[in-house]
């Protein structure tokens, strides 16, 4: 164990309060602390808060390389230039670490450094429950979002959405869903609209110019070394695209109009424009059965949101007075981000109802809710952020109603 | 048809609190156990579906031009609704204290401030200012009431569930009640913007 001495020998003395915490979350990073439980009947895994996040933030590595590519790739397609897939992969990659990474690094520092200043205040340990946050964060985001607007959506929700309600653990609504809400209410050009799901065009216009920044430069001294095709700032949008998601073509004229522009298997995998992580269904799937075997997601919240959505779609099937309502319900899963909200939002289980029933209940509400924001609602494009924060509002409810009936039915049978 | 979508607007489209905050003092006051906050809940409810048409019938019968004095005496408006709104609250008042002696108990005084209660008032105004006729004064009055209900049964349940929460001590109490309202007005921004007459 040559490196755990070797990390030890860097231990500040507990009274430096600040230096202590620093140390102490990344050495908790590495190593399981020291003060664990070991014995005990009631323990059955040696998991800790840590390691349940370190395997949601694996779960959701796929959605991030895949995010990274389809950044890069559908700004190509909108250009015109390398529109197969493996056309320029490495510009494709490029682009989308020019793009992720800032993000990431805005996410990280902000949330942390909020983190990191609350436990140092308050004298406790830092609580690693920025880690999954800002993990989700990047990946619910536009590619184009301005990072201070960003900065901003993450001030918001870390300290509004948890340190005021106590902690890691403590919160009511999903933080990753407040700080994206945020920028929803706040500055909804940045996350509305058909211009912004495609990175790096002035607009989506015919015509209209790229807009690379400075990044590129760097990538196309090393890409012109190595001999490969390099950025070419002169490019411009082509004619016939539009930038529209395909809900937004779906409201207008129903699957018919989705399936002129995007296939179902280009929709299905996720080549469409998007948020950054939300595109890849059979990614996400991955991601959501790696939850479910190590425990982490319930399995009774995914089911009721598939029931609950699945239902409101053949509902509106049946009744069918707009062309949304027409399409047909199983393709409601393929259009937007229904899995992603079904996997890494509706089941974490800070948020999420912690009784069986209850957990059935949720899920099957937000399902039920979120497609009727997606369809119903001319003013959302998309649901699954709201119906989870609108549910997340009555998981406290939905617990003390189960609790109630459980005591008061357990009595009469006493 | 209509009588629904204006149920379901009031409810949780137009959230009495959460849209307009109306009828805050008692929702923050009460809406400490889930226990009271019901009982508070089912008062507003039974108060807002009574006192709407009662106060219809006397907006339209006796003080507007259509009425029985043939001249347009709408400045009475105030008075004689809260009026209305104040014998109905004295009715409840007299039912809880009689059926359920510990939630009157619980309940305090914020039962017969029901009577001040924003939201009864303003039910009764939006109805006479948006043009409802009888049966979707009725409508709006349960809804609205309903919608009433909900937000406080749910800050309730939430604010029993924070009660072991380690709250930043100058948040502790009402702070962490208007942030938690804030919170769930956003969540409740979801419905905001679908228009059920539209379908």
């Amino acid at each position: 164990m040559g490196l755990l001495q070797f990390v030890k020998k860097f231990e500040p003395s507990k009274d430096k309060k600040f230096l202590h915490t620093l140390y102490d979350g990344f050495f908790t990073f590495l190593y399981t602390p020291d003060e664990v439980t070991k014995d005990g009947v009631h323990i059955k895994d040696g998991m800790d808060l840590k390691r349940t996040m370190v395997i949601v933030v694996l779960a959701m590595q796929f959605c991030y390389l895949f995010g990274t590519f389809n950044i890069g790739h559908q700004h190509f397609v909108a250009v015109g230039q390398f529109t197969g897939y493996f056309e320029g992969f490495h510009l494709k990659i490029a682009y989308g670490l020019i793009k992720l990474l800032p993000i990431y690094v805005v996410t990280m520092v902000v949330g942390l450094g909020i983190e990191f200043y609350f436990a140092s205040r308050k004298g406790h340990a830092i609580e690693e429950g920025f880690l999954v946050t800002g993990a989700l964060i990047p990946l619910i985001m536009p590619p184009d979002i301005p990072l201070l607007v960003l900065a901003v959506s993450i001030v918001f929700a870390v300290v509004i959405g948890k340190e005021a309600f106590g902690g890691t653990g403590m919160n009511i609504w999903n933080i990753a869903l407040l700080s994206r809400v945020f920028v929803f209410f706040a500055y909804p050009t940045t996350i509305s609209g058909d211009e912004v799901w495609v990175a790096g065009l002035e607009s989506t216009a015919a015509g209209s110019a790229v807009d690379y920044g400075w990044a590129h430069n760097m990538f196309n001294y090393l890409f012109e070394w190595f001999g490969w095709s390099t950025f070419d700032p002169g490019g411009a949008v082509t004619d016939g695209f539009t930038g529209a998601t395909p809900l937004a073509l779906a409201y207008q004229g129903g699957w018919e109009a989705v399936t002129q522009v995007y296939s179902p298997t280009q929709m299905w995998w996720g080549d469409i424009p998007g948020s950054i992580g939300e595109t890849s269904k059979p990614l996400i799937i991955i991601g959501a059965l790696m939850l479910l075997i190590s425990g982490i997601a319930s399995w009774r919240v995914m089911f009721g949101m598939i029931i609950g959505a699945a239902s409101v779609g053949l509902l509106l099937n049946v009744w069918g007075a707009t062309p949304f309502m027409t399409v047909p319900w199983y393709f409601q899963f393929y259009m937007g981000s229904f899995f992603f909200a079904m996997a890494f939002m509706a089941t974490d289980p800070v948020t999420a109802s912690s009784t069986r029933k209850g957990k059935w209940v949720y899920g099957f509400l937000i399902g039920f809710i979120g497609l009727i924001i997606r369809i119903l609602n001319p003013a959302y494009p998309e649901g699954w952020m709201l119906a989870i924060l609108f549910m997340n509002t009555f998981v406290p409810l939905i617990d003390y109603m189960v609790l109630k009936t459980n005591i008061s039915k357990r009595l009469k049978s006493a | 048809m209509n009588l629904v979508n204006i149920f379901i607007e009031a409810a949780f489209i137009e959230n009495m609190v959460l849209a307009y905050f109306l009828g805050m003092c008692s929702y923050l006051a009460v809406s400490k156990t889930v226990k009271t906050a019901f009982g508070l809940g089912l008062a507003v409810i039974f108060v807002l579906g009574i006192t709407m048409p009662i106060n219809w019938v006397i907006n339209t019968y006796l003080l507007g031009e259509a009425g029985i004095f043939k001249t347009d005496l709408t400045f009475l408006r105030f008075i004689l609704f809260i009026a209305v709104i104040a014998s109905m609250v004295q009715l409840v008042e007299m039912v809880i204290e009689k059926f359920s002696p510990a939630l009157y108990n619980s309940l305090g005084i914020f039962l017969p401030l029901i009577t001040v209660n924003c939201a009864i008032l303003g039910g009764s105004l939006f109805m006479v200012s948006r043009d409802y006729n009888f049966s979707e004064s009725v409508a709006y009055g349960l809804g609205g009431g309903f919608g009433w209900f909900l937000a406080i049964v749910a800050i309730a349940a939430i604010r029993e569930k924070m009660k072991y929460s380690n709250v930043p001590a100058p948040l502790r109490g009402l702070g962490m009640a208007f942030i938690l309202t804030g919170l769930m007005g956003v969540a409740f921004m979801s419905l905001l913007g679908i228009d059920p007459a539209a379908f």
